[in-house]
């Protein structure tokens, strides 16, 4: 039998268009054996838990390079806990400034990804740090 | 370029080269690695030499400044008349912080201006917008209404400067805006200058900030485009942009290619809306990036106004010179900056600042080195600012027009990436042109490959990145961080409620209402747009209007 495959959400939260890296991490995750669910842009907390919810995630991986990150990504925790996804491992990244990211983990993001980072570091902390 | 027997000689002399001087120092030593390939993966030979421009027809492919195919530049003096326009794309936070932003660049010598608008503006939600939350002020100034607009430009006498705005879908809303306070200023409208992106294609392409579907948003760019050639005759009515599309992982000739297939588009739309093609494409500008490697930028910039040119004046008759004129505002690489080292940003930026000069740009913006961190920060801008100004007045670039001609390597790759263009345009003619390749996602596809190439070469060590795979270090976290003030969205809010609650309920209703008619009939909606935002109609009032009457543009995504 194989593996379960990892489900990741891959989500463009609030206004902003930049989608290169989110849709390079979507190729590279489905590459590395996920099934990756890619939102396109504009996705309020709400519809990012609910395809959460609808999909059964184990990750959610949001991108942000707007910087908004600070107001949206604990909202998206916030949305999906209401939601009883207790479980689910939240990533992001973006341009999100380093002095902002022990606020981000408080929140409950697991981990915070800056520009630069190499991908197989992402890939390797989702496989380590997913549910079970 | 040669004649037969000096060519002779020549490939003789070379294959000796070879043969000897060359072939000694190879066997006892190889070279770093077995391919040399431009950042866009186009292969460097080892050498150049007149072998390979023995082809080059000189008047035909080159020809002179300010003369078709305009390889050599659109203006026949260039930097020897005027410098490029140095125009710093700036906003952020409310209109009035963005005015006093503004007045500090003017005051040190930049020539034009740049408006940013916040991403509500862009996608046309107003400041209080459930949408909004969080985004109000964050990459570009607030601006819902014609009150914002009057205090971001107060003091700054629009007859003086030249303003290009970037904004796509609502942009007919925005320009309206503007237009409304020159004429508040006593500006008539014909002696107002400028230029607004109105580029919505390579919003569905790349950039994200779209409202409508392609063809009722192409309806609104042409609107724009047909109101400035009859009553504001000095402005630029689109900025077709190729930035993004690099911006979003392209090749160099990618991004040249695909804003052509846009510029096709939108100079066909103009041609099926009756429009003369001398009238309007004199007016169509262009917007690019500009990266690192100096000698494919500039090749890129040669290759892409020869070929806009033939295509002027071969697919679209015209007979204006105007009109074969691909002139473009460059922005440098923000994609290239590192959040590692950031200081190391300065000197890409000044080569690109460079290559932009030496490639033959009408107007620049340079990128401050702490965008890979933040919102740029003042002393951040003042340095990108100076860099202009160094290359303009300090580099010698800017004493002679188009420096590079006849070198051998910038020849051959003038041709090279022009034949790329070439094979781009052909594929999406076969594909059923520019709006079918978008919908198919063949754009899409094509330049997200790049990206992922482009990302593996990062990954692997091959191709090199200084501070992100090799010189990296370990760094204290950076300092002065350009912060914008969360309670903006609240102080935003109470200024609609106002306005809402102020304005003239019965003319506002009847503009809105007008406006609704006029958008289902052919007829051209800016009067109807100029008059709604002067009786206070907001961004988000007037594009909910387009969007109960042209729906929404839900994208597909191709991964």
């Amino acid at each position: 039998m194989a593996e379960k495959k990892i489900k990741i959400i891959v989500a463009k939260p609030g206004l902003d268009g930049h989608d290169r890296g989110a849709k390079l991490l979507s190729r590279i995750f489905a590459e590395a054996g996920m099934e990756v669910v890619y939102t396109g842009l504009r996705q309020t907390p709400e519809m990012i838990a609910e395809t959460a919810l609808q999909e059964d995630a184990d990750v959610v991986g949001l991108s942000s390079l707007s910087g908004v990150h600070n107001y949206f990504f604990p909202m998206v925790v916030k949305t999906l806990k209401g939601k009883g996804l207790d479980d689910v491992l939240i990533v992001g990244g973006g341009i999100i400034p380093k002095e902002d990211i022990p606020d981000l983990k408080k929140a409950g993001i697991a981990e915070i990804f800056g520009p630069g980072t190499k991908t197989d570091e992402i890939v390797d902390f989702i496989k380590k740090n997913v549910r079970s | 370029m040669f004649d037969k027997n000096e060519l002779e000689k020549i490939k003789q002399k070379k294959e000796e080269w070879e043969k000897g001087t060359l072939e000694k120092t190879l066997s006892k030593r190889g070279e770093q690695r077995k391919e040399f390939t431009s950042i866009s993966g186009i292969p460097y030979k080892r050498c150049y030499t007149p072998l390979e421009v023995a082809d080059l027809d000189y008047n035909n492919q080159l020809g002179y400044p300010g003369e078709y195919p305009y390889t050599r530049g659109v203006q026949p003096t260039m930097y020897r008349g005027r410098y490029w326009t140095m125009r710093q794309y700036a906003g952020f936070g409310s209109a009035k912080e963005t005015n006093a932003r503004y007045r500090y660049l003017l005051d040190q010598g930049q020539t034009g201006l740049s408006v940013a608008f916040h991403l509500p503006t862009q996608a046309g939600y107003d400041s209080d917008h459930p949408l909004s939350m969080g985004e109000v002020g964050k990459v570009g100034a607030a601006i819902d209404s014609i009150e914002d607009m009057r205090v971001l430009f107060d003091q700054i006498p629009l007859d003086k400067v030249t303003t290009s705005m970037t904004i796509n879908a609502p942009a007919t809303a925005l320009l309206a805006m503007y237009l409304a306070v020159a004429e508040e200023q006593g500006v008539s409208w014909d002696k107002v200058g400028g230029t607004i992106q109105n580029d919505v294609l390579k919003e569905i392409i790349c950039r994200g900030q779209y409202i409508y579907p392609p063809k009722p948003t192409m309806r609104l760019t042409v609107d724009l485009i047909e109101f400035c050639q009859k009553q504001v005759p000095r402005w630029n009515s689109i900025s077709i942009s190729g930035y993004h599309i690099r911006e979003s992982g392209s090749t160099a000739a990618q991004e040249m290619a695909f804003t052509i297939a846009d510029g096709i588009a939108y100079a066909q739309a103009c041609v099926e809306r009756g429009m003369d093609v001398d009238k309007f494409a004199g007016r169509l500008s262009f917007f690019f990036n500009c990266f690192t490697n100096v000698i494919e930028e500039v090749a890129k910039f040669r290759a892409g106004r020869r070929y806009w040119a033939k295509v002027m004046k071969e697919r679209f008759g015209a007979k204006d010179p105007r009109s074969m004129m691909l002139r473009y505002h460059v922005q440098t690489g923000g994609v290239t900056l590192t959040a590692q080292q950031p200081l190391n940003n300065i000197v890409r930026v000044g080569l690109q600042t460079f290559a932009a000069a030496l490639g033959g740009c009408q107007s620049l913006h340079t990128n401050s080195y702490d965008e890979a961190l933040c919102l740029p920060t003042q002393e951040a801008v003042t340095v990108a600012l100076r860099t202009q100004q160094i290359v303009a007045e300090e580099s010698g670039a800017t004493l002679t027009i188009d420096p590079l001609a006849g070198c051998y390597l910038i020849e051959e790759m003038t041709d090279k990436i022009e034949a790329e263009i070439d094979e781009y345009i052909k594929k999406i003619d076969e594909i059923g042109g520019t709006l079918t390749a978008i919908d198919q996602g063949y754009i899409q596809k094509e330049i997200q490959n790049s990206s992922y190439r482009f990302q593996k070469e990062i990954e692997s060590g091959d191709r090199v990145y200084v501070g992100i795979n090799k010189y990296t270090m370990e760094e204290e976290p950076p300092k002065n961080l350009l912060k914008v003030d969360m309670a903006l969205g609240e102080i935003e809010a109470e200024k609609l409620k106002k306005l809402r609650a102020e304005r003239d309920q019965g003319a506002w209703q009847k503009a809105l209402d007008h406006l609704r008619e006029v958008s289902k009939t052919d007829e051209n909606v800016m009067p109807a747009v100029i008059e709604a935002v002067k009786a206070k109609a907001t961004v988000g009032e007037v594009c909910d209007v387009w969007r109960d009457v042209f729906g929404e543009y839900r994208p597909k995504e191709f991964i």
